[in-house]
């Protein structure tokens, strides 16, 4: 025990550096941006026209990442098969490309020159300059982060429930949805929490993938990046206004979810 | 183990791949660490021409950073120090000069604006199709000198005409790249952007001029940065954008002498 002080000093000296360098930016929004500011923001059309599309383009991007991503996550975090690395690293692939390199890639597969164009225009759907096209951006990005945290959820399962499930005469199917998801919901939420703030926060690939219109595509992150040449108070307070709603939505989701479930211990 | 070392292999091809694709993007970089720096903020629309420019430039290395003339005026207010500013247009520069931000701008080129189509699309021809039902549009964000001169196009027009072009328009990008990537994509129909940019997308985008009457003035002014760390060689840059090797690289990207 004597030993250690220098060590658990460092420790701590390391969280602080951490803390204050991811701080500091958060902090300075807010000391910039007076509360009547804040509020004024709200009152505008062009900034409440961004929120709402933001908020209902999340949502929707949420939603089909949790109906899609559950079950497939499910079975990465269950079943063994040939070729399960591959797979996971495709999943995870998105997390490290940048921005740019999404919305490249969107367009060549999804625009209308890129490879299923001529299919979507056929069956016409329009992606690019639509609001739909926010939704694809915010879901290529985001579902990585949703994927990863229920498989770790869905793996810290114990397996004699989901046995003890089936051996009662629970189909596979009713043990997924009565046993294997509630079991993991702290997980599930906290990779639903982190999958919402990421599409919030989606900018470059829905520039160039579903480019910049108010009300249809300029969603906050759009918004912001417009008014920092011209307006850079309105800027700070949208962004201020960002942080809130994505720190309100983090901490509702995690709550929500209940603390103490088994896959939280296990984590 | 034998996975372990697979995978450091890995990391060091990617690093080398990565540093390979640097070098060989800024040039003569690593070989001329005596030249002083220069860093150059500067207009989308310049990016070919100061390249060019910018790789033979004897007095310093330039390091440039491209984006919307109204962003990097921006930056320079919030207190970021290039060592020259070039806008594609006069009033950014005007104003930055009348905060004391950078020094008396120049006038160093003109560009002309048109509108631009995909190559062999043939669903605009004119401006007057921009106002047909069903067309996309993408033009610049009012901030950004290309969107600017868009507006004061359209301001020219009947108001019939005005709104129905406006209710094409589908997006507003932040700069001049953003509107030729989307018309190269062909995710739009038609666009506004500047001759010299339709020139740079070797043949994918094809330029129609717009009426005499409508035209706007281009112009493109520079200034070095007050509190510029190489003044001497920043002025220096400025010259050669007026009469030298710049000048002849903005002609060859197909902008216009500045006016005399």
């Amino acid at each position: 025990m004597k030993r250690t002080p220098w060590f658990a000093a460092g420790l701590v000296l390391a969280l602080a550096a951490v803390l204050c360098f991811l701080a500091l930016p958060i902090v300075a929004i807010f000391v910039n941006t007076s509360p009547a500011r804040l509020v004024s923001s709200l009152g505008d059309p062009e900034s409440t026209d961004a929120l709402r599309l933001s908020l209902e383009t999340t949502a929707i991007a949420v939603a089909i990442i949790l109906a899609v991503g559950t079950p497939a996550a499910y079975v990465l975090a269950t079943r063994e098969f040939r070729g399960k690395r591959l797979v996971e690293t495709l999943v995870e692939l998105p997390l490290v490309l940048p921005p740019a390199v999404a919305g490249i890639g969107l367009l060549a597969a999804l625009g209308p020159d890129g490879i299923l164009g001529g299919a979507l225009s056929s069956a016409h759907i329009a992606l690019v300059f639509e609001t739909a096209g926010v939704v694809v951006a915010q879901v290529f990005v985001a579902t990585p982060f949703y994927v990863r945290q229920a498989q770790t959820a869905f793996a810290a399962v114990d397996p004699r429930w989901l046995e003890a499930s089936r051996t009662l005469g629970a189909g596979p199917a009713r043990t997924f949805g009565a046993i294997a998801i509630p079991a993991a919901r702290a997980g599930l939420a906290a990779g639903l929490a982190l999958a919402w703030g990421r599409a919030l926060g989606e900018f470059g690939a829905t520039l160039m993938f579903a480019g910049s219109l108010e009300g249809v595509t300029q969603t906050v992150p759009l918004a912001i990046y417009d008014r920092f040449a011209t307006d850079f108070p309105a800027a700070l307070a949208l962004a201020a206004v960002l942080v809130a709603v994505s720190a309100a939505l983090l901490i509702a989701v995690k709550s929500l979810a209940g603390e103490g479930s088994p896959a939280r211990a296990a984590r | 183990m034998r996975h372990r070392r697979l995978a450091w292999m890995l990391i060091a091809a990617a690093t080398v791949t990565l540093s390979a694709c640097g070098s060989s993007s800024s040039g003569s970089g690593s070989g001329s660490s005596s030249k002083p720096s220069l860093t150059v903020s500067a207009a989308s629309s310049l990016t070919k021409a100061f390249t060019a420019y910018g790789n033979d430039f004897p007095q310093a290395q330039a390091r440039f950073s491209f984006a919307g003339s109204d962003m990097l005026a921006a930056q320079i207010e919030q207190g970021v120090k290039p060592d020259l500013f070039a806008s594609a247009n006069t009033s950014l520069p005007d104003t930055l000069y009348a905060k004391r931000l950078v020094a008396k701008p120049v006038v160093f080129a003109t560009n002309t604006l048109v509108i631009a189509v995909p190559a062999g699309s043939t669903k605009v021809s004119s401006i007057a199709d921009l106002a047909k039902p069903g067309v996309s549009i993408a033009i610049g964000s009012p901030s950004v000198p290309v969107g600017s001169y868009t507006r004061m196009v359209l301001a020219k027009l009947p108001a019939a005409e005005r709104k129905a072009i406006l209710a094409n328009v589908r997006s507003e990008e932040p700069d001049v790249d953003g509107v030729i990537g989307k018309l190269t994509q062909a995710a739009a129909d038609a666009g506004f952007v500047y001759i010299t940019d339709v020139d740079a997308t070797a043949g994918k985008t094809t330029a129609i001029q717009l009426p005499a009457t409508l035209k706007p003035n281009v112009a493109y002014a520079a200034a070095v940065v007050d509190g510029s760390a190489h003044p001497t060689q920043a002025q220096a840059f400025i010259a050669g954008l007026l009469s030298g090797a710049g000048q002849q690289e903005l002609q060859k990207a197909g902008f216009g002498p500045p006016p005399k």
